[in-house]
């Protein structure tokens, strides 16, 4: 490094200028964010907000946070076994490189690129109206589960592959079965693999608004059952501000989505660190 | 059992299956009634006065995501290698959860940000009403930041160190090695990051709905209001009926289009990338 020409040396505080720039500008973006959240929501946080029932004069956002947990809970309910079992079909039992492996990939990967609107146009079109379910908290969900459906796949796959063979070689030793194995070796060993998986899926759910507007529709209730209608907690966000009459409630439901985000985030942070220190 | 999970293994094929069938079933007579030409050439939307041309939204859309992409891609890609080679340890362990944090903020979210701060900055700047194009690009830049951080990183760190040494060897600097030597052999990862971004910016609806503006009219100025095709669909889905709703599931399919193209240009890529 001693030999270098003043030519090479310009540039390279130049370049280094450059990437630090970048990396305080990413950092800062992420600081304005939160803070503008938190000082224009936390003023609006009062417990009116939380009243059991919505009306327009508590604007209770309770119902919102009720039916964000229902959705969670349903769309996990179809898309996490699915999604657990094709990754199972796809590490442990499908022979490497056949086609039909790939085209499996290919789908899901596809999955994953398509915008939740159009998710949201295709509930519209199969559940509500060929389905018959009109706007429900059923049909919302099944076209979440879609939408989760390849993230938890893919986390899955991942954590199946890091399981060790021995463990599988071992089972098989003791005279176990190949789906005893998977259901009490490997399965067991790849848990938090998974989960992180499930918590991504969790994330996406409780973020999403364009596939749930013409899919759950917008009623601020707990509907009586899932066959009803409901608006998760960033359909009433949306839906408050494009009412336009309550837009301090609107910046308050930001808060709360917010802090379920970073708590969500935490959680995925903590699982990713011990599936770290296991593989280590 | 193994028919079990095969069979799960097969849905997600059933869901693309049944996602294009019902998506062009519905769509495109609809385009036909319309004229595919006036449909998609048309640079009309009026659809009171059964003009249906979406042209102004597909430019909209394709602009907005240009946009997005100039900010996303400058910050994103020298983000990426300042985590991958420049960050001091602590940094990182702060850094690297919040670009994870900005990929989970939900986009109703990033909306309200983009209310709040963009389009107030834009309006006291250039004057207007701040609901703009340029609003939408900073906003979706902002969005397809850990898209394009995460798989560029990546990227960069599959480089094998060889490539790093090799170039110090021969006298080149720390920066210069990076820049010369690592980054243009990470070249394809970073490409598929960014074909990554590109479908989130022109699939993304909400946070764009809040802060463009929606003028459904032929986009002239960075500081003009803009219609998305994503933006078309949902604002006007709640009350079409009949042509008109026709032609926003018809808007759904060009979008659905342009995805599966992208979709297709990324497969392409990330194949290239693991022959390395």
């Amino acid at each position: 490094m001693s030999n270098q020409t003043p030519h090479g040396k310009g540039e390279a505080k130049v370049l280094k200028a450059l990437v630090w720039a970048a990396g305080i500008i990413t950092m800062a973006v992420l600081l304005v964010i939160v803070l503008t959240v938190l000082i224009n929501g936390l003023p609006h946080i009062k417990p009116s907000l939380f009243s059991i029932h919505y009306n327009t004069k508590n604007v209770s956002l309770f119902p919102a946070m009720i039916n964000t947990l229902t959705m969670v809970g349903l769309s996990l309910l179809f898309a996490a076994p699915i999604g657990i079992f094709s990754a199972v079909y796809l590490a442990e039992y499908a022979k490497r490189g056949s086609k039909f492996v790939a085209f499996i990939r290919l789908t899901s990967e596809t999955l994953t690129g398509i915008p939740s609107i159009i998710f949201g146009i295709f509930g519209m079109l199969m559940f509500v109206d060929a389905c018959h379910m009109g706007y429900s908290m059923l049909a919302g969900a099944l076209t979440l589960a879609l939408m989760i459906l390849p993230v938890i796949m893919r986390a899955t796959e991942e954590a199946l592959h890091a399981v060790p063979d021995s463990y599988r070689e071992g089972s098989f030793g003791l005279g176990a079965g190949k789906l005893r194995t998977i259901f009490k070796i490997v399965l067991p060993a790849a848990t938090p693999g998974i989960l992180a998986g499930v918590i991504l899926g969790v994330g996406r759910v409780v973020g999403e608004t364009a596939a749930l507007i013409y899919t759950a529709g917008t009623v601020a209730q707990i509907p009586k059952n899932i066959m009803g209608s409901g608006r998760t907690l960033a359909v009433h966000m949306y839906s408050l501000w494009t009412e336009g009459m309550n837009v301090d409630q609107s910046y308050a439901t930001a808060v709360v989505l917010l802090v379920v985000v970073i708590i969500l985030n935490l959680i995925s942070d903590l699982i990713a660190k011990k599936v770290n220190k296991a593989n280590q | 059992m193994q028919v079990v999970f095969a069979a799960c293994a097969c849905i997600s094929i059933l869901a693309i299956f049944l996602i294009c069938i019902f998506l062009f079933a519905n769509g495109l007579p609809g385009m036909a009634k319309i004229g595919f030409g006036k449909f998609l050439g048309g640079t009309v939307w009026r659809p009171a006065n059964n003009l249906y041309g979406i042209l102004p939204m597909i430019v909209a859309s394709i602009e907005v995501t240009i946009g997005a992409l100039i900010i996303g891609i400058v910050i994103g890609v020298l983000t990426a290698i300042f985590l991958a080679f420049f960050c001091p340890k602590k940094l990182y362990a702060v850094l690297k959860p919040g670009i994870n944090l900005l990929a989970g903020i939900p986009s109703v979210v990033y909306g309200f940000f983009g209310l709040m701060v963009v389009v107030p900055m834009i309006r006291n700047t250039a004057g207007g009403a701040g609901l703009s194009m340029l609003a939408a690009c900073i906003i979706l830049g902002i969005m397809i930041l850990p898209t394009i951080i995460t798989m560029s990183e990546t990227a960069l760190r599959a480089v094998p160190t060889s490539y790093y040494e090799g170039s110090l060897g021969l006298g080149a600097t720390h920066e210069r090695s990076i820049f010369r030597v690592v980054v243009p052999a990470a070249k394809s990862g970073i490409f598929a990051g960014i074909i990554l971004g590109v479908g989130r910016a022109i699939g993304e609806t909400m946070a764009v709905i809040m802060i463009a503006g929606n003028q459904a009219v032929m986009p002239h100025s960075l500081f003009a209001g803009v219609r998305t095709m994503t933006a078309n669909i949902v604002l006007e889905m709640g009350y079409a009926t009949d042509l008109h709703r026709q032609a926003l599931i018809a808007t759904a399919v060009v979008l659905f289009v342009f995805i599966l193209i992208i979709n297709i240009c990324f497969s392409i890529l990330k194949n290239k990338g693991d022959h390395h």
